[in-house]
């Protein structure tokens, strides 16, 4: 498989992070996006940098491993500072090449806004990295139970994305192997003119929806086996539960959100 | 053709967290026109080592030949689609590859894509589905309307209408009930010897091995851990033990009565007939020495 | 006499009207705590029979009791407390991201308290001997350990009946002397009756019936040594013989008597050595 596949992809471990409960990384997520916006000193992006590194740190997963995973983020990154670059005129003028000038506002809004967008993604990628995708459905599915009092099938929602969950590396060998067997009957899925690369994948989609729906059909027929029948009167194995070190985690929040306020200029 | 393993090992997902190798320093030699078979655990590599038989994938350490094809990690055959012609591949339940609108269809598909002619094409297909034992009614029905059985000779006809000269087969009897077994095992032994191909069968059944093949590697952790002739390597008790197999349940026998007998009969891949005439050898020889 | 578990009475089913009938007039009995097993060529109508026990399927004639419960729309909730199925397809009955969180999706169905969950997934689990991989996700399974855990999940809602519907079917050697061997252990322990559904050979054997099943009909239910008995009629109707049974047949021909059918090889040695003091 390959790496690309691996971006983002959870990282097991016991770190102070990783035990978070999955709530309270997703609402200091939310909030972080907008107190991103609230830096504009050199001071006000140190506490917000210094905030992200923490975290990063925190978690103790290897450093190079969470850079490589925002790879292809990188090039955003890149290209939207130089857009800044290209497009502001505010400041002194630095450098005039060829009837292109760049300013130091350039350079200086570039930064920011770079440095932005970097710890934004930095951010959610620490909550992907450090939280199973079930503990997110998890969270979702209790951020949105006062949905379920407009008939909004939460419950169904959450099973469905709890199923699609476990099937997806399933899918993913069976995608593997089934492109193997075609490309040893000679598909060549690489190379190549487009229109035979588009053709060539006939042969692998028309076998996976067949498999997918063989699939669908055992495991409904499994889960009515198991008794399933609706939300009605579940209960529940996996619960949530807040406990000191997401209060701690909130309080340690309010505190940078408050220094953001007292270091921005205004 | 002659495949040989030159201290091949892979190693999946390399440089990430997850990395692990399946094949570890891996080498062996298989003569062409051959009856190979493969044993080991799952997760032993053996579905690895059947993807570098036809360049599925490459070797991160080492060297593999095909014939004259080569692979290594920065090496590829020029023309990879020639080496997946004469390398049939057989994988564990082929009829999840099926996909044409009808049986016919589904058979050419891998001829097409080899570049054999229309009227080469008909031929081969009306050959192979006699020879899988298909009706030939059912080459213009859709393939999804057979039964499971019908459906996997379906998809081995679409290897073998390539003209395969090596074939490779990963479990193929998996799922299919005892006589289906019988038949399509037979059914390969045939063409392994009517078209001299070199066969490599991928297993977890020691009968098998001792039914159909001549020689057996034993893979273990994604190393060889033993190789040679059937008789030799399968009835080795305490080494196949140590990797969780266990012999053939007809040496496990021969064992049994040697001990509670006092006399031993050496296993040579016997018939059921001709182990009851030698236990009947031993019986009327000790009848008449007491 | 034992309690029947399982009744058939006079059971056809098909799966619409222009097609052919699968089962056709069976009728049958399970005992409580009988080991059975059903074997049959591929299209007998043996797995059919498994999801007629639970309702996933309902027959056009005839009558299912299960445990003095007429198998229908209203009974089949209650009815499927008693009875836990195992499926082939190890991927395909796995529902939970991880091992505990599958076998609490049966209990979770029933209403079962938390704590009560958690006690009993750690009972189920040590019972097939899976209670290390309690928070491992499925694709890091073995098809054999998956199936460990299926049966860990159906043993949580403590049925009186485990059907396993070729469930080692798709599992290497290992897994299947596993599958079989924590099976028997805990038919032995919770008084369970055991339906396995199969053509593996040493799987017939262990059984204390077996029920042959040849196009959609009963075509013989007894011992597991009366049935291989019967060499030269299995064979006509697609099914193995053990190797044991095989063997006796050859020495039997080469003029050896072979008295009682021998069933594993310390019988058939057995026998052999008392011919062999004969000679």
């Amino acid at each position: 498989m390959n790496n690309a596949l691996i971006i983002g992809q959870y990282v097991p471990g016991e770190s102070l992070v990783h035990r978070l409960d999955p709530r309270t990384k997703i609402t200091v997520i939310f909030f972080f996006v907008f107190i991103v916006f609230l830096a504009n000193s050199v001071i006000s992006y140190s506490v917000l940098i210094a905030f992200a590194l923490t975290s990063m740190f925190t978690t103790r997963i290897p450093i190079r491993y969470i850079l490589k995973g925002l790879m292809p983020v990188w090039f955003l990154i890149i290209f939207t500072f130089i857009l800044h670059l290209i497009v502001t005129n505010k400041g002194t003028v630095l450098i005039d090449i060829l009837g292109f000038s760049i300013y130091s506002g350039g350079v200086i809004q570039g930064f920011a806004i770079s440095i932005r967008f970097f710890l934004l993604i930095l951010i959610t990628s620490l909550l992907t990295l450090t939280t199973t995708p079930i503990e997110i459905t998890d969270a979702i599915e209790d951020m949105l139970d006062p949905l379920k009092k407009i008939r909004f099938p939460v419950h169904e929602l959450a099973l469905m994305m709890s199923i699609s969950l476990r099937f997806i590396p399933t899918l993913m060998q069976e995608t593997d192997k089934i492109s193997k067997a075609q490309a040893s009957r000679g598909v060549d899925f690489r190379t190549g003119p487009l229109k035979e690369r588009v053709k060539a994948v006939v042969p692998l989609l028309v076998p996976l929806f067949v498999s997918a729906f063989k699939r669908a059909e055992e495991l409904a027929m499994a889960m009515e086996a198991r008794g399933y029948q609706g939300g009605e009167g579940r209960t529940k194995l996996r619960e949530l539960k807040l406990g000191k070190r997401d209060l701690i985690v909130f309080i340690l929040f309010m505190i940078i959100t408050a220094a953001l306020f007292l270091t921005r200029n205004y | 053709m002659d495949i040989t393993f030159n201290n091949v090992s892979y190693i999946y997902q390399k440089n990430t967290p997850f990395a692990h190798k399946a094949i570890a320093n891996l080498s062996f030699y298989i003569p062409s026109g051959t009856f190979t078979a493969v044993i080991g655990h799952t997760g032993s590599g053996k579905s690895t080592l059947i993807q570098h038989l036809n360049g599925l994938v490459r070797p991160s350490e080492g060297e593999v030949m095909i014939g004259n094809y080569r692979l290594t990690r920065d090496e590829k055959p020029d023309n990879m689609r020639m080496l997946r012609n004469r390398v049939g591949v057989v994988f564990q339940y082929p009829e999840h590859q099926l996909f044409e609108e009808t049986v016919k269809k589904d058979i050419a598909f891998g001829p097409k894509n080899f570049n054999v002619s229309q009227d080469d094409i008909e031929n081969r297909v009306r050959e192979i589905t006699s020879q899988v034992g298909l009706p030939e009614e059912l080459l213009g029905r859709s393939p999804f309307d057979l039964s499971g059985g019908q459906m996997r000779r379906v998809a081995i006809a679409g290897v073998l209408a390539a003209k395969p000269d090596v074939l490779v087969l990963d479990e193929p009897t998996a799922g299919l009930d005892p006589r289906g077994q019988h038949e399509m095992m037979d059914m390969f032994t045939d063409m392994h010897k009517q078209q001299g191909l070199t066969t490599i069968l991928v297993t977890h059944s020691m009968e098998d091995a001792v039914k159909y093949a001549d020689h057996v590697i034993i893979l273990n952790e994604g190393a060889k851990y033993m190789e040679g002739r059937p008789e030799e390597v399968l009835t080795q008790r305490e080494a196949l033990h140590h990797v969780q197999l266990d012999v053939p349940e007809m040496v496990q026998f021969i064992n049994a009565f040697s001990e509670k007998f006092g006399q031993k009969i050496p296993y040579h891949r016997q018939s059921e007939a001709e182990l009851a005439s030698e236990i009947r050898q031993v019986l009327k020889g000790a009848g008449k020495d007491e | 006499m034992r309690h029947k578990i399982v009744e058939f009475r006079h059971v056809s089913f098909r799966y619409g009207e222009e097609h052919p009938w699968v089962l056709k007039n069976c009728s049958f009995a399970i005992y409580e705590n009988e080991a059975i097993a059903i074997i049959g060529h591929n299209g007998s109508g043996k797995s059919t029979i498994a999801k007629l026990m639970n309702g996933l399927l309902f027959p056009q004639e005839g009558e299912i009791v299960i445990n003095g419960r007429s198998v229908t729309q209203d009974s089949i909730w209650d009815i499927r407390k008693d009875v836990g199925m195992v499926f082939q397809n190890p991927d395909n009955q796995f529902v939970g991201t991880t091992v505990q969180d599958d076998v609490a999706f049966g209990m979770e169905n029933r209403g079962i308290e938390r704590d009560e969950m958690v006690r009993r997934i750690d009972n189920t689990l040590s019972a097939v001997g899976m209670q290390e991989y309690r928070l491992t996700e499925p694709h890091k399974l073995s098809g054999g350990q998956k199936q460990r855990v299926a049966v860990a999940s159906v043993l949580a809602i403590f049925p009186q009946i485990l059907i396993l519907d070729e469930a080692t079917a798709m599992l290497d050697p290992r897994g299947r002397t596993d599958i079989m061997k924590t099976v028997t252990r805990v038919q032995d322990q919770r008084h369970l009756s055991l339906i396995t559904i199969t053509h593996d050979l040493q799987e017939v054997v262990q059984a204390e019936r077996v029920i042959v099943m040849n196009e959609g009909a009963i075509w013989d239910e007894a011992a597991p040594r009366d049935i291989f008995a019967k060499k030269a009629e299995l064979r006509r109707i697609g099914l193995d013989i053990p190797f044991v049974a095989a063997l006796s047949e050859e020495l039997r021909k080469a003029g050896i008597p072979i008295n009682r059918e021998a069933l594993n090889h310390e019988e058939l040695l057995e026998e052999l050595w008392t011919s062999h003091s004969i000679m």
